[in-house]
């Protein structure tokens, strides 16, 4: 009988822009919630995963690695990884449930800190220098000032706009709902102070079209942590597990301009492969959205609707709604509740999985949950389930 | 004044994309063996993985494949708003240019519209940009 992998403690920060506590100690928060949770010591964590590990260029994107995690919070870890390449930030979690699988850790520590906000009060520490040359991939965007991941994304969304006629209304669906929930978030009010309004959404000022301004994620300080369990370690554990009952990743090239449509196509069709769930067995969906049009393409790379329906299904909002039949974003997403990078949406899965959720707490008994990371030619889900 | 464009560096892999419009050429590499084009450009073809590879002159017209009216300036004193658009280059088979399409009006641009390459040089590199050829 092959291992299972469980999500077990999970722990969150402070979420706020331009926190004055140090990453470092965003992260300690994160983690000693989510040992808490687990009814773990850091004694018995043996393992630490991240993305994308700390990048020294950009502390920003991403202040803490897990070698000073490891040395601060005082792990004895028999592996650990960080690193930018891998299909996406969901997929640290994968390597993780990979790890308790083989037996090689029991409980793995996995975390994303962020500090995008927190970093500009202190730009010669966290800022990259202001480069005179770009290479490797920026080279072919950069120079035509196709700068951010959002003019990348928006390519994406006017071919949809293009092909299958979405419409901003429909695509306001994605950060009006996310602002709703967010409402009911404590951990969201540095983020979101009021519901956005469809009039708000349509009046805001372009960034790159089809995207607008709320639908675009915002910088923001916090550490999210996920800790990962193996099937034969439960009897250390107090709360109640959530299997990892499937993951997918996908890169279909590390080139955002040469492919025709994201790669949640790709391993939205392949979670399907690795469980006997199928989709009308899902009861919420967390899906990456970073930019709005991105939860469509896993909408409908998942399967919960064709191909260039995504538009029409989250049109007026009330499918993916906290009380609809396909809860999206049930925390508010990152447009709502800030750009936790990807984990976000494994910690609000889980938290809904168990009931934990609080005012924004779906209907029913939850029992299965989509959580997806990820844009462009990278992406990473998992499925997780309560069973 | 527009500030400056961001300047690839360069190295034996990208040279000849970036300095061919010196010669008024658009450059992709382009496979001695099996005929097919690799873009980004490498040392090797990425379909056979033939070093038999050189980067050879294409028509350098195209078509918009898909494009966004970008109206952030992500740099200080960079005038909005400008078209990025992907272009699927004519006779090179799956690869796409991102790209500005000048010299027109941005609401002017279409999907489909057949464009063709023009340079703009700056200090040596030379940046392939599309206008309308209709």
């Amino acid at each position: 009988m092959a291992r299972e992998a469980y999500i077990t403690g999970v722990g969150q920060s402070e979420v706020g822009v331009r926190l004055t506590r140090h990453p470092l100690l965003l992260t300690l928060d994160a983690a000693k919630e989510a040992i808490a949770e687990a009814g773990l010591t850091f004694g018995q964590i043996d393992g630490v995963f991240s993305f994308p590990g700390k990048v020294n260029g950009y502390l920003a994107f991403s202040p803490v690695g897990t070698d000073e995690v490891i040395e601060a919070l005082g792990i004895k870890s028999k592996w650990q990884m960080g690193g930018m390449e891998q299909p996406a930030q969901l997929s640290a979690i994968g390597m993780a449930a990979w790890a308790v699988k083989q037996g090689i850790c029991r409980h793995v520590l996995c975390f994303r800190t962020v500090y995008e906000a927190g970093g500009m009060a202190d730009p010669a520490t966290y800022m990259p220098p202001r480069p005179d040359t770009v290479s490797g991939a920026s080279q072919w965007t950069s120079p035509f000032w196709a700068t951010s991941a959002a003019c990348w994304t928006a390519q994406y969304a006017a071919r949809h706009v293009h092909k299958y006629g979405l419409t901003r209304e429909q695509l306001g669906q994605i950060a009006i709902n996310g602002s709703k929930n967010a409402m009911l978030n404590p951990r969201a009010r540095a983020i979101t102070k009021a519901e956005l309004t469809l009039d708000t959404y349509m009046s805001a000022r372009m960034i790159s079209t089809p995207l607008c301004l709320y639908d675009c994620d915002r910088f923001s300080d916090a550490s999210t942590v996920v800790i990962v369990s193996a099937g034969d370690a439960l009897d250390e554990i107090k709360c109640e597990p959530i299997r990892i009952a499937a993951m997918s990743g996908s890169v279909d090239r590390y080139s955002w301009d040469q492919v025709e449509w994201p790669a949640a196509y790709d391993a939205g069709r392949d979670l399907w492969q690795h469980t006997d769930y199928t989709i009308d067995d899902v009861d919420t969906v967390q899906f990456y959205d970073g930019f709005a049009y991105l939860p469509i393409t896993w909408l409908e790379g998942l399967g919960f609707c064709e191909k260039g329906e995504g538009g029409r299904f989250i049109e007026g909002g009330t499918r993916i709604a906290r009380n609809g039949e396909l809860p999206l974003n049930t925390a508010g997403g990152q447009l709502g509740a800030g750009r936790l990078h990807g984990f976000g949406f494994a910690h609000e899965a889980v938290t809904q999985l168990r009931g934990n959720a609080g005012e924004r707490q779906i209907p029913g008994d939850p029992k299965v949950a989509v959580a997806t990371s990820g844009g462009g030619p990278l992406a990473a889900a998992l499925l997780l389930a309560k069973d | 004044m527009s500030p400056p464009r961001p300047r690839p560096k360069l190295d034996q892999e990208n040279t000849a994309f970036w300095t061919g419009g010196a010669e008024g050429e658009l450059r992709i590499v382009h496979c001695g063996d099996c005929g097919q084009y690799t873009h980004p450009p490498r040392v090797l073809c990425r379909h056979c993985q033939s070093e038999n590879i050189a980067a050879s002159a294409v028509a350098g017209t195209g078509v918009i494949d898909t494009f966004t009216i970008n109206h952030q300036p992500w740099a200080k004193d960079l005038p909005v708003p400008y078209v990025i658009a992907r272009v699927a280059l004519d006779g090179v088979p799956g690869v796409y240019l991102t790209t500005n399409i000048v010299n027109c009006p941005v609401d002017a641009v279409a999907f489909g519209d057949p464009v063709r390459v023009l340079f703009e040089e700056q200090d040596g590199i030379f940046y392939p940009l599309f206008e309308r050829a209709i």
